[in-house]
């Protein structure tokens, strides 16, 4: 062991003190004390934790102007995706009239579980990758598509290609991490303050991409379920009231545009599937203003009338839109 | 020109930085191919304990020959040049045990204390002999595999997110952690503490260098004896003597240090000294290896994972019945490092105390991702066999999915069984098809005599493959309403309850 440098030894005196190292000593040790005392009042409370103030936000309305000369709703058959979504888009006035030169824009999908494109248990790559590359071409300044996944995010991303889609037509992806929860204030029935992806905080323009698919709690799981992928917290108590919640989100977020895929249909064994023989061929896409129309529209694809399914007739209570889609005006084409 | 110092010095840092990218890229987004599992199986004493365990030396670990044959000639060059830890050690000693000349003598001087890890050795070798594998306790590369993975890794997680995709928290991830400060502290008063006194590899590589041809040589006529190859020595080598072969890292300090060009690496010359066989007799071997012999069955007699089946021992999907599996798996940690979820976690006794640190399936931490095979793909080993995608979920060719055990109702706990509250989360996530966990509609009449329709779910026990996504998704968070214990696992044949399956 190493020897220490100098040793006290037995018979060293303590040299003493003159005035001057007195005093000094006196008032070093008293400010101290003083400080002590300080530090202890301004410490003192009654409550036994300091918690800083959490802001809680809420999520604006990303709609755009109603255009009474436009259709709320176009439905076309064909099948290519691309040319489908656009044909549906410029139906509906454009991507133009969405997207402005400049926006932030926030897309949606469908992307909860590790499944390939095949099993339609995520949005199509396809439809997201052309609405990244017309949201590019109408000069958005950022395109990020976000999920808060089932499966770890990562691995739903890469498997159902929509990673490799995005990434090829000048999109990002955003996946949430832990620190990107922002409390947000829902002001629903069952959904008061939750958690919710930052990215919904931080663009102009959000467009949402569900995929028709069985759910055996809701029935369905359309448009207004997607936006489940919003909210990180233990969402999966969301079930016990899954029709107030789903009405709930939806109020919450009001999205610029809805491009529902229905080019792949899960039928049965949602909203997980996993089996080709679950998987039946839509062969349509939709672009729709109204959620609650959509969804009712959408229910003709797994064999449900809009009596099984409650949170639509609940939505349109909210006035959220319209189940009875006929009513409004929906124009139906064909590509190729 | 540089000094043989400086060419070591780059060898070891460039080894080191290989580990760090090793680890780095151990998961899903980065693996594309990269041997990750190189340094385990390089490593001579996981190659040999895994032959007497399992008398075949699997695939990658013939690479551990590339290390052993040169040390036949060369002595324990891997110690300094390769071994991260042995690294890591050296860099701390370096920075934290400096002193005088005058206290540096004796710190560097061999002492009795140093036969310890050919006593470890010993028995360690002795239980593989019996088909337990318990060198990763003290394998410096499964040590500083799973301590970057349980504790370093995690630690830096905690400050700049991206390394884990989930929060990566470890089941007694605080024992790693201690135990590796305490190796990290030990340099603080014995330089390299680890190599000298506890490495069961330094001693196997220490045994092989006993007749190594090229070594540390000292001219007798010119030495001085002025002690200064002595004050940088890392093996306690007594190179100013009779030189230690046996603990002798090659690490060229006393070579760059001599003053009068006394020392060299090589064959022998005409003056060069006398070296010192090692220094653990063949009556020390024999008692530690009598007592290894005499201890394995006690030990064994212990109720444990091997002996009996455990519903908490759920291990991962391709790994290999519980006996053969504790014959291979070397407490590497890789598995938990790649797995999506962070459902592998560390055993501590749950599995026995053969099973310290090997991979458990904590569904409360996370769950078997339906599609990922990873844990099997980095295992070195194959402890956890190398499965495809069709063999886990059963595709053509496959009939039947790898099972890891099966999900049970806690009736009292579940929200539409106990509370008449709709739920059934655990079916919506369920992964097979058709789903394992189907639901009955039924009509219940709650306090007030209000009619409430429930889905009141039920397991298909020949479907569940026991992923325990269920378990881990159900909203009654602390202590599932379904849980997965192991009974029914593919691996086991004793483990089952249902006559087909």
């Amino acid at each position: 062991m190493a020897e220490r440098r100098r040793v006290e030894k037995c018979h060293d005196t303590q040299p003493l003190l003159s005035r001057r190292a007195f005093l000094g000593r006196v008032i070093g040790v008293s400010a101290g004390a003083a400080g002590l005392a300080g530090g202890g009042y301004w410490l003192h409370g009654d409550e036994p934790m300091r918690t800083p103030e959490v802001l809680v936000r809420r999520i604006k309305d990303f709609r755009v102007a109603p255009d009474p000369l436009r259709p709320l709703m176009a439905v076309v058959r064909g099948a290519r995706t691309t040319p489908m979504v656009q044909e549906a888009v410029e139906k509906l006035g454009g991507i133009s009239r969405f997207v402005a030169r400049g926006d932030r824009v926030l897309l949606k999908p469908n992307v909860g579980w590790d499944r390939q494109p095949e099993q339609a248990a995520n949005t199509g790559p396809e439809l997201v990758g052309a609405v990244v590359q017309m949201c590019r071409e109408a000069g958005a300044a950022s395109v990020w598509v976000t999920d808060v996944s089932l499966n770890d995010p990562r691995r739903c991303f890469v498997r159902s290609g929509i990673e490799t889609a995005v990434h090829a037509a000048g999109g990002q992806v955003r996946l949430a991490g832990r620190e990107d929860f922002v409390e947000t204030d829902m002001g629903g029935k069952v959904l008061k303050v939750w958690p919710v992806a930052r990215f919904f905080h931080e663009v102009d323009k959000v467009i949402n991409l569900p995929i028709v698919k069985h759910h055996s709690l809701s029935a369905c799981t359309l448009s207004m379920k997607n936006w489940y992928g919003v909210i990180g917290g233990q969402r999966n108590r969301l079930h016990q009231a899954i029709h107030d919640s789903i009405v709930d989100l939806a109020t919450a977020v009001r999205p610029t545009l809805t491009i529902m895929d229905a080019t792949r249909v899960l039928k049965r064994n949602g909203p997980t599937g996993g089996n080709l023989a679950d998987v039946a061929r839509g062969e349509t896409i939709i672009a729709s203003l109204d959620e609650v129309a959509l969804d009712s529209f959408c229910l003709g694809f797994l064999d449900l009338l809009p009596d099984a399914v409650p949170f639509l007739a609940l939505a349109q209570e909210r006035g959220l839109g319209k189940v009875a889609w006929r009513e409004l005006s929906v124009v139906h084409s064909q590509v190729g | 020109m540089f000094g043989w110092r400086t060419v070591r010095r780059v060898y070891a840092f460039f080894f080191f930085v290989l580990l760090i990218f090793f680890l780095w890229v151990t998961d899903f987004q980065h693996l594309k191919g990269y041997a990750v599992t190189l340094f385990l199986e390089l490593d001579p004493l996981t190659a040999l304990a895994s032959v007497l365990t399992s008398h075949t030396l699997y695939k990658g670990l013939a690479f551990a020959l590339l290390i052993v044959i040169p040390t036949l000639f060369l002595g324990r060059f891997f110690c300094s040049w390769i071994c991260p830890l042995g690294t890591l050690n050296q860099v701390v000693s370096y920075l934290f045990n400096r002193r005088r000349p005058a206290d540096a003598y004796p710190v560097n001087r061999y002492r009795p204390l140093y036969r310890i890890k050919y006593y470890l050795l010993a028995v360690l070798l002795v239980f593989a002999a019996f088909g337990s594998l318990q060198t990763g306790l003290l394998d410096p590369i499964a040590w500083i595999y799973r301590s970057f993975v349980l504790s370093v890794l995690p630690a830096i997680d905690r400050v700049a997110q991206g390394i884990f995709t989930f929060p990566a928290v470890f089941h007694g991830g605080v024992v790693v952690s201690f135990l590796f400060l305490v190796v990290l502290l030990a340099n603080r008063f014995i330089t390299r503490f680890w190599c000298r006194t506890l490495c069961p590899l330094g001693a196997l590589l220490g045994v092989c260098s006993s007749w190594s041809l090229w070594r540390i040589r000292r001219d007798v006529d010119r030495c001085t004896h002025c002690l200064k190859c002595l004050q940088s020595c890392q093996g306690a080598a007594d190179p100013d003597g009779a030189v230690r072969h046996t603990e002798c890292l090659v690490c060229m300090n006393c070579v760059e240090a001599c003053g009068e060009g006394a020392l060299h690496f090589g064959l022998a010359r005409p003056r060069s000294s006398v070296g010192r066989p090692l220094d653990v007799g063949r009556r020390r071997l024999a008692e530690s290896i009598v007592c290894a012999v005499a201890a394995f069955p006690m030990v064994a007699s212990s109720r444990s994972s091997r002996t009996t089946p455990d519903p908490l021992v759920i291990r991962p999907p391709g790994a290999l019945p519980e006996e053969q599996f504790l014959a291979r798996c070397i407490k590497c940690g890789l598995c938990m490092r790649v797995c999506p979820t962070h459902v592998l976690q560390p055993a501590l006794l749950e599995a026995g105390l053969e099973g310290v640190w090997t991979p458990l399936l904590m569904n409360t931490m996370g769950y078997c991702e339906h599609y990922c095979v990873l844990c099997g793909q980095v295992c070195p080993t194959a402890a956890i066999r190398p499965i495809s995608v069709q063999q886990k979920v059963g595709v053509a060719p496959f009939t039947q999915p790898v099972r890891l055990g099966t999900a049970f109702f806690d009736r009292g706990r579940c929200l539409p069984w106990a509370m008449d509250v709709p739920c059934i989360v655990c079916e919506e996530a369920c992964p097979t098809s058709p789903k394992a966990i189907w639901y009955e509609t039924t009509e219940a009449k709650g306090r007030d005599g209000r009619k409430v329709l429930l889905k009141r779910p039920f397991v298909q026990p020949d479907l569940c493959i026991g992923c325990g996504i269920c378990e881990n998704k159900c909203p009654v968070k602390d202590k599932a309403a379904i849980r997965v214990t192991s009974v029914g696992e593919s691996r086991s044949r004793e483990n089952r309850m249902l006559l087909k399956s």
